[in-house]
């Protein structure tokens, strides 16, 4: 039997490993609630944002700035250069499909994934690039109470402080804001958008750059994590288990969806694990995804699709 | 209001010509909406009415001839130019934004009203408050005007088809358009919701005195609503003048009761 210490350590450590899926989740969101498309591209945003700070920072290092300025210029230097990305995904890829169908959108992310990805590793360089923003030894929780205390990662509380901060505010940016309301509106149709003097071009350069920096936020945590490296592009693959749980177009939905699979998977990999043979982990959030879809395809919070008929 | 004079021209549409590919939606139209009336477009089914609105607005770019909007004549209009200066529309499938409430909805309407950035909106702080406040007033006064108090948190794609078409141009009126364009406004409805939305254009018309430019099937509505009407039939324009004029013209009526050759 598995102590009661032990199973609050798996369950913090999972909700909080949760959350940084979520952060990847929250770029997918961005895009599908603003322009309807699912954009295959966040892996490589992720990756491209990561590449530019970390490159930039070593360089602003070598160089001899003081760690604060190298990181905040380097910070900078990654923004501008999701900016341009997304202006330039705007104005060369989704411009000219204004109004087409939602496959024909996603086929060109597709695209645009091999020319993020092989652009981003030929500027900055395919290595693996290690990145120390944040602390990533451990914390030794009510030590009192449990024998040996509960372990929980710094990096995975930064991790959980920066996504609620930004889920927060992309909250009130959506709901509040007369730019959120006109990303809902062109998610919802675009001639109709238009007509009530809607610039959709200039819409979606703000949702994909919104986009860029998530991937950017998301990349610090990662990087620090994993380093940074073409390897960090398959976190794509994990945030959808995520975004079928929480639900497309929801960005609580993304969190929740997240915490749960984030927890589900490392308690499952415990109690689950040694009965049917272990190494369950990796598949455990597809299997759970498989299972909502059955019961509620929509998601936990997606929006319910009626259709008259 | 409504017996507009001659010279006060709002729009005038001169020798459009529209095609895709090999198909002639348009040709050489030539037209005008003079401020303040209530101008009909009818023409039997692929008559061009709704590519001549698309036009008006900015959907399509004429491959000849061009559109003068209050004095300023402009080959390419992107439509949100078109909202920005006064045109708004709606649409013959209701195109609204399913997701959102009719609140939200109509509040939509005045994105181009609204001054001040997201920063302080995030904030809902001082003047970007009142001004949500003063907008948020307005479009009370829309939702009054159009009888809708009781469906405002509703989300819009729950609502039946003639609360829809409601909401929509609750919608078009939140931008205080000086020319409104309605495309089939009555189409699906029943009498009593025709009725309802007749008076709602005529009121519009005489209470705020916008300009209205509308299509529609129904006869017995053009007639009374409109005071002038241009007929269209295979894009190209057969008759213009008042309901009276139009209903005696033989063009016309050839067109819709098809002719002998």
């Amino acid at each position: 039997m598995i102590a009661f210490g032990q199973f609050l350590e798996i369950l913090i450590g999972g909700l909080l490993s949760g959350v940084l899926y979520s952060l990847v989740a929250l770029g997918f969101v961005l895009i599908f609630k603003a322009s309807g498309v699912f954009n295959f591209a966040q892996g490589a945003m992720v990756l491209l944002a990561g590449l530019a700070l970390v490159r930039s920072l070593d360089l602003l290092v070598a160089k001899g700035f003081p760690l604060w300025a190298a990181v905040i210029l380097g910070l900078a230097f990654a923004a501008v250069i999701m900016a341009v990305t997304a202006w330039l995904i705007e104005r060369f890829v989704l411009g000219p499909l204004v109004n087409q169908d939602g496959l024909t959108l996603f086929m060109s992310t597709i695209g645009a994934t091999f020319v993020l990805e092989g652009a981003s590793q030929m500027i900055f360089g395919s290595d693996v690039y290690p990145l120390r923003l944040f602390p990533t030894d451990a914390w030794f929780l009510f030590e009192n109470a449990f024998p040996g205390g509960i372990l929980v990662n710094k990096l995975d509380v930064w991790g959980g402080l920066i996504a609620g901060i930004l889920v927060a505010g992309l909250a009130v940016f959506f709901q509040r804001t007369k730019t959120g309301r006109a990303l809902r509106a062109v998610a919802d149709d675009h001639a109709a958008a238009q007509s009530v003097g809607i610039p959709i071009s200039w819409i979606w350069f703000v949702v994909w750059l919104v986009a860029g920096l998530v991937a950017l936020v998301a990349a610090t945590v990662w990087g620090t994590k994993l380093g940074v490296q073409f390897s960090i592009t398959f976190l794509a693959l994990k945030a959808l288990p995520v975004l079928i749980i929480g639900g497309f177009t929801s960005v609580p939905g993304a969190i929740v969806g997240g915490l749960i699979i984030g927890a589900g998977e490392k308690l499952a990999e415990v109690f689950l694990g040694p009965h049917i043979g272990g190494g369950i982990e990796y598949w455990f959030a597809y299997v759970l995804a498989l299972a909502v879809l059955l019961v509620r395809p929509q998601g936990l919070f997606g929006e319910r699709i009626i259709e008259r008929i | 209001m409504r017996s507009p004079s001659v010279d006060d021209v709002m729009l005038s549409v001169k020798g459009v010509s529209l095609a895709f590919g090999g198909v002639k939606a348009l040709t050489d139209v030539s037209f005008d909406i003079r401020k303040g009336e209530i101008r009909a477009i009818i023409g039997p089914n692929g008559a061009g009415k709704t590519s001549m609105l698309n036009v008006i607005n900015g959907f399509y770019h004429p491959n000849h001839g061009s559109i003068t909007f209050k004095g300023t004549t402009r080959p390419r209009m992107r439509p949100f130019e078109a909202a920005r200066g006064g045109i708004s529309r709606t649409f013959q499938n209701v195109a609204l934004f399913k997701g959102m409430s009719a609140l939200d909805n109509i509040m939509a309407g005045r994105t181009l009203k609204m001054r001040y950035g997201m920063f302080w909106q995030a904030l809902r702080f001082g003047p970007a408050l009142r001004e949500e406040i003063e907008h948020r007033h307005r479009v009370e006064e829309i939702i009054d005007f159009l009888e809708i108090e009781a469906i405002r948190k509703v989300p819009v794609a729950r609502l039946p088809y003639g609360l829809q078409k409601r909401v929509e141009l609750g919608r078009a009126l939140a931008m205080e358009p000086d020319l409104l364009l309605l495309d089939e406004p009555m189409a699906g409805m029943n009498l009593e919701e025709k009725e309802d939305m007749s008076r709602f254009i005529i009121d519009v018309n005489d209470h705020y005195g916008t300009t209205i430019a509308l299509i529609e099937h129904d006869m017995a509505v053009v007639m009374d609503l409109s005071n002038r009407v241009v007929v269209l039939d295979h894009g190209v324009k057969i008759a213009d003048g008042t309901p009276d004029e139009v209903k005696a013209n033989q063009a016309v009526i050839d067109a819709y009761l098809g002719v002998a050759h």
